[in-house]
């Protein structure tokens, strides 16, 4: 099997509105998968779809191999989803939790109890398996969906914004899991909103308004979506300067970060115009993976 | 809330719909109550006063019996609410100047319909006895004596008949609001989204979530019989058994009532709503508190759509009248046509999809 997910032109339509329009892209197998896109954009349509468990519109899809029109049973058999908001059942215990996905995937009887424990390890939640859901925090919850997701050892797992409302540590914590995960050969398909979580994969995949801007790996992105000169700027009113630096000609874009100003020029010949401009020293630098996004969605 | 159309109809639909069928439904006056007759005079007396009967507009002379038993078996299934027996020798009698015994058979498990049916029965042969004795001086007694019998109930326990409605009510209502609310709580949460990308089938996950509340349906019938034989007194006249198995088919029909608003309902907040109100006809017009036989048509035919309807006839029948299932195939027929058809609609409707 070349790839673990290919789609081709796959489409979405709610009424009138194309959520996911012609979505093309291939996902190897053992890869991080980034999935990035702003609000809205359709990367849990997408998924939905490619979990077999949203009706595509048109356009076609495989999932290991298997056809989403027509196979979706042999899909779902070997997935794992973690949906939007980790969906446990709160009156469960966690490792009540954990088994009862243990048996909605047929993993037989004398397996369970490993199988269970095994989770329970990879979320370091041994010791408290016991504990209703209701009263874990959203790291452990989070850490939990996972384990329920991966506990039937899918080949491929699509995590939906896994990581949104827990803290940095429970993230990077997630993200070892993810990349042990991967190492071990499961290919895994994320979305995040955080570009340090992004920096984790090996391909990312940016989309808008349903529509793919953007696939490589971060570092191509980082040289390669940005066509000019990114310069850095640190102007003591920069909040009011904004917009008057937008208005340049030279100027293709210009964003805020933290008390600084990330200024795209046209070319690299610009950076004198912009110091005579503004009167303080504009520094070239390589440009952010949220340099990136912000370009990419304002492209639309 | 302005941007909630399905509450905003439902508040506005729940005054308009439910008072309009109720104004009508709402009739306590019997008319029309199918009899059964079973005359072993057939005299120019007996005819007499069945024409009073019938001119009443209370009594339907709907059946002509020829034996005690086949009174019987019309009462038992329900088909006749009462019965009228003349014995051979009643003419003889009244043409010797002496009274005339006629039984008067009611069916006393419906309380409202007894005691209109007693009462009326009662000053028939008041009146008719009045008629004849101004004719003729013979008399010693009135000429018509009538017996009137009610039987199931007869003294009358508004316990006895209603403990079992109630619990039917009980068992319908919880039915039909767990599991419209409960399916529509794992749909809100994303519980169901999570489920549906498992393999597990369609049917599977319909018995996952139904069998759970049979078990809750049998519960809490087994904890409203209890109250009701021990607190009530309420007597178990035909088998339990009997009443657990065909309870089965109201459940699930009470459950593909409740999978079917889950299916309609936006949130839990909408599947109580609607689920309250589709249980409130159920009330009104399934025969619990108002007598079907004075619904109008329509409205009587509209609570032929409510299987709680079907659920009366038989909890009563078994608990009160002691009969069995050969008297209630109707009812557990329809119950089961109610079950199938529910059920595989939400099935179908149930893809393990979403939107
Ligand atoms: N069932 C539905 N019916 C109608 N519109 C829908 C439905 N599901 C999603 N949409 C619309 O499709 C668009 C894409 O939604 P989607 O949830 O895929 O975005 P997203 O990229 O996951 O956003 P987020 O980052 O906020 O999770 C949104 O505008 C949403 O309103
Ligand atoms: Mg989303």
């Amino acid at each position: 099997m070349e790839y673990a997910v290919t789609t081709d032109r796959l489409t979405r339509v709610f009424g009138n509105f194309t959520a996911v329009d012609q979505l093309t892209l291939q996902i190897k197998p053992g890869e991080i998968y980034g999935f990035l896109g702003p609000n809205g954009s359709g990367k849990t349509t997408a998924i939905r779809m490619l979990c077999g468990i949203l009706e595509p519109t048109s356009g076609t899809a495989t999932v290991l191999g298997y056809d989403l029109s027509g196979e979706t049973e042999q899909i779902k058999r070997r997935i794992g989803y973690m949906s939007q908001k980790f969906s446990l059942y709160d009156d469960l215990t966690a490792a009540e939790n954990l088994g009862f996905y243990a048996g909605l995937y047929n993993i037989p009887r004398r397996e369970r109890k490993s199988r269970v424990q095994e989770m329970l390890d990879m979320a370091g939640l041994t010791g408290r398996e016991d504990e209703l859901v209701a009263h874990l925090s959203g790291g452990w919850k989070q850490r939990l969906a996972l384990g329920c997701a991966i506990i039937s050892r899918p080949a491929i797992v699509f995590l939906d914004e896994p990581t949104s409302g827990v803290s940095p540590t429970s993230r990077r914590r997630f993200f070892n899991i993810i990349s042990r995960l991967a190492s071990e050969g499961t290919t895994v398909m994320v979305t995040t909103h955080f570009m340090d979580e992004a920096e984790y994969c090996n391909k990312i995949a940016f989309i808008s308004s349903g529509r793919l801007m953007a696939v490589d790996t971060p570092d191509n992105l980082k040289q390669n979506v940005l066509a000019g000169c990114l310069v850095e700027l640190d102007l003591p009113n920069a909040m009011d300067q904004l917009e008057n630096i937008e208005q340049l000609p030279y100027v293709k874009e210009c964003s805020v970060h933290g008390l600084l100003l990330h200024v795209l020029l046209e070319d690299e010949s610009n950076l004198g115009l912009l110091e005579e401009y503004t009167g303080v020293p504009a520094k070239p630098i390589t440009p952010s993976l949220e340099d990136v996004f912000i370009a990419l969605a304002n492209k639309n | 809330m302005r941007r909630d159309r399905m509450t905003l109809g439902l508040i506005f639909m729940l005054p308009l719909v439910q008072l309009l069928l109720f104004g009508y439904a709402i009739q306590t006056e019997v008319k029309h109550i199918p009899t059964v007759v079973f005359d072993q005079s057939l005299s120019v007396e007996s005819r007499d006063l069945l024409d009073a009967f019938g001119a009443s507009g209370y009594f339907d002379m709907t059946y002509a019996a020829s034996s005690y038993t086949e009174v019987n078996q019309m009462i038992d299934s329900g088909a006749a609410k009462v019965g009228i027996i003349f014995p051979p020798d009643f003419a003889r009698v009244i043409q010797r100047g002496e009274s005339g015994q006629v039984q008067v058979i009611v069916d006393a498990s419906d309380n409202m319909v007894a005691n209109q049916a007693m009462a009326v029965a009662n000053s028939i042969g008041l009146l008719q006895s009045q008629k004849v004795l101004l004719q003729s001086k013979q008399f010693k007694g009135p000429p018509y004596d009538i017996r009137v019998r009610p039987w199931y109930n007869p003294d009358g326990i508004t316990a006895f008949y209603m403990v079992p409605a109630i619990l039917g009510i009980i068992v319908t209502m919880t039915m039909v609001i767990m599991t419209s609310m409960g399916i529509v709580r794992e749909r809100e949460r994303g519980t169901l989204e999570q489920l549906i990308v498992t393999p597990i089938k369609s049917y599977e996950l319909m018995i996952g979530k139904i069998v759970p509340y049979i078990a809750l349906g049998y519960l809490q019938i087994t904890v409203a019989l209890l109250v009701g034989v021990l607190i009530f007194h309420v007597p178990i006249r035909g088998s339990l058994l009997e009443l657990y198995l065909l309870t089965l088919f109201f459940i699930t029909a009470s459950l593909g009532l409740g999978i079917l608003i889950s299916n309609i309902a936006k949130s839990q907040m909408q599947a109580f709503q609607m689920s309250f109100f589709v249980m409130l006809p159920s009330i009104l017009l399934s025969g619990f508190m108002f007598p079907r036989e004075a619904m109008p048509k329509v409205i009587y035919y509209l609570s032929t759509i409510i299987p709680l309807t079907y659920y009366l006839d038989i909890i009563r029948g078994i608990v009160l009248k002691g009969i069995g299932f050969p008297y209630l195939v109707g009812q557990v027929v329809s119950l089961l046509v109610f079950s199938v058809v529910l059920l595989t609609l939400s099935i179908l409707k149930f893809k393990k999809k979403i939107a």
